[in-house]
């Protein structure tokens, strides 16, 4: 009986939360595997018989496959451009990215918390916001003195007007009653500011810095088309590509997709671990 | 347990009395201008658990904002112990409807909120005092769980012991208990009344659940529907301290009683109204 008793205990006291978040972890992580080899394998096949059933297939048959396009990356991770290339473009979008942190920030909350200040400001900026990264390239070349600053200043809009928009929104949706119990309990109005209203944004803060780190990935990958490779076999990996295209290697072209799609990915992963670390409230365990 | 050398609690000898005299609010500008309360005039006894019910949306919000100074009365003044509230103070602590719990700090922080804003001069004796409160409210073992962790009942037990460390005149309570389940509902009022009784704090509650109202008050208010007013005061003369048997008394059934028929009265009116706005609204969709 005693023993009954203890093995249940056991079994509701015992961490089995981290087992089986462990298991359904293990059990996503198995179904991104045979998605991903199952991609590749219909690629592969796509692309190596070019025609299914009679009937030419109209995209993929003109798709180097996978094993070409893996050939393609053993020759080019042997040169230094290509690193080059990933060096460039990170330093590029992480320059544009905190310029637009360090900004966009104190900006988004400013609009928030001051009635003058989103009547001078907002009106202009809702001008600015619409309008495509892109279509800042030429003027930025104008603009700016040297090619590396108008590429870092088209990533920054890119990342700055998502990263404004989250913390504008997510300021102005504290619950007014955590201001009114703070009031109540003698705050000042810079305590409000920092005691509620800055813990109460930081969630947008990262979702926006998420947000806006994708966007600088695209946008790098424009501003390099337009005015990277000035130095030799060096402009960052949206001019591999075009100088790929140019050189007509199309696996190469798609070696240097999937690098920005995997530099992508590990950079908004890492905004993600930091916003979970730095916002430990919203764990629900 | 009476230890005298128990942190107060949060308790005071002091016990406030609370005015409202004349009070008037009204929302919105000229046309679409909608009075909410009207010349409401109410005395909460020192060291009473004032209830105030009525039908829902008839003001009761507005009157909690009014009493702490989140919002100021169009006309009439609210007064403690004399003196004219002007805005919110740590003299008056309310605990919100749901909750308001800062998600971002964990329960030890949220306690510990109010006092940290205005400066510790000894921090051994404001943990001494926390930990203490979360004690008494059942906290202990989650003192470092976020808000979001901790059940709904939990997160209400919280609030309180985040209010009380404040030393308030006056708890002010705004539906502190609705969106539990009925059996925390149950145990949070029977906690509640436990930990009123022991400090015998001026308390205005505001509810819409009759039997709360009953279980809980010395006082209860029946407002009238929008714009609030006071319909009827019935005293609640069952013994403290109370237990959910004195419920089913015929004394609570007669208070019970009367204070439904006055309801029942009330939120008719409020049906009678969206009637003519049917009418209204029929008319306008059979016009072609």
């Amino acid at each position: 009986m005693a023993e009954a008793v203890q093995s249940a205990h056991d079994i509701t006291v015992r961490p089995k939360r981290s087992k089986l978040s462990k298991a359904l972890g293990n059990k996503a992580l198995w179904r991104g595997v045979v998605a991903l080899i199952g991609f590749v394998v219909l690629w592969e096949i796509g692309s190596q018989s070019k025609i299914w059933f009679g009937v030419e297939l109209p995209w993929i048959g003109k798709v180097p496959p996978p094993s070409e396009v893996v050939d393609a990356w053993r020759d080019v991770v042997l040169l230094p451009g290509y690193w080059e290339s990933w060096y460039l473009s990170t330093f590029r979008v992480f320059a544009g990215f905190i310029m637009a942190m360090l900004l966009g920030i104190p900006f988004g909350l400013a609009l928030a918390v001051n009635r003058y200040f989103r009547d001078v400001f907002f009106p202009p900026f809702e001008i600015l916001r619409p309008i495509p990264p892109l279509a800042w390239v030429p003027a930025s070349i104008i603009f700016w003195p040297t090619t590396e600053m108008s590429i870092a200043f088209v990533t920054f809009l890119g990342a700055f007007f998502t990263i404004v928009i989250n913390v504008l929104g997510g300021a102005r949706n504290i619950d007014t009653r955590y201001l009114q119990a703070a009031q109540s309990m003698g705050a000042s109005q810079w305590h409000l500011f920092s005691r509620v209203i800055f813990p109460g944004t930081l969630p947008s803060i990262f979702t926006g810095a998420a947000v806006g780190m994708g966007i600088t990935w695209e946008v790098v990958l424009a501003g390099e088309m337009v005015s990277g490779g000035g130095q030799q076999g060096g402009g960052g990996l949206g001019f591999f590509i075009w100088s790929s295209y140019m050189g007509g290697t199309v696996a190469q072209v798609i070696v240097g997709m999937i690098s920005i799609g995997i530099a992508g990915y590990l950079s908004s992963s890492l905004i993600r671990y930091i916003g979970v670390w730095a916002t430990p409230w919203r764990r629900l365990f | 347990m009476a230890n005298s050398d128990a942190p107060s609690f949060g308790g005071t000898d002091h016990k406030a009395t609370v005015e409202l005299k004349n009070v008037s609010k009204g929302f919105g500008e000229e046309w679409e201008h909608e009075d909410v309360i009207v010349d409401l005039s109410l005395t909460i006894n020192p060291g009473e658990l004032t209830v105030v019910v009525g039908p829902s949306g008839c003001g009761k919000s507005t009157l909690v904002n009014l009493v702490a100074g989140f919002d100021m009365p169009d006309s009439g003044e609210i007064l403690i112990d004399g003196k004219k509230i002007t805005g919110p103070g740590h003299d008056r602590m309310v605990v919100f409807q749901e909750t308001a719990l800062m998600p971002w700090l964990t329960a030890y922080q949220n306690v510990i909120f109010g006092p940290s804003l205005r400066g510790v001069t000894n921090k051994d004796a404001l943990a001494n005092e926390a930990n203490a409160l979360l004690q008494k409210v059942g906290l202990a073992e989650f003192k470092d769980k976020y808000p979001l962790q901790l059940s709904g009942g939990m997160q209400r037990r919280a609030e309180l012991a985040r209010a009380m460390i404040n030393h308030p005149l006056l708890l002010i309570m705004d539906e502190p208990f609705r969106g539990l389940d009925a059996m925390s509902r149950e145990l949070m009022q029977e906690f509640f009344l436990r930990l009123f009784e022991e400090t015998g704090r001026t308390n205005l509650f505001v509810t819409s659940e009759i039997d709360e109202a009953i279980f809980l008050a010395d006082r209860v208010i029946v407002l009238s529907n929008k714009p609030a007013t006071v319909r009827q005061i019935i005293d609640i003369k069952l013994p403290r301290p109370r237990n959910f048997h004195m419920l089913s008394t015929t004394e609570a059934y007669e208070y019970k009683r009367e204070a439904m028929e006055i309801l029942h009265e009330e939120a008719m009116k409020n049906f009678k109204r969206t009637d003519d706005q049917a009418d209204l609204m029929g008319a306008f969709a059979k016009r072609d």
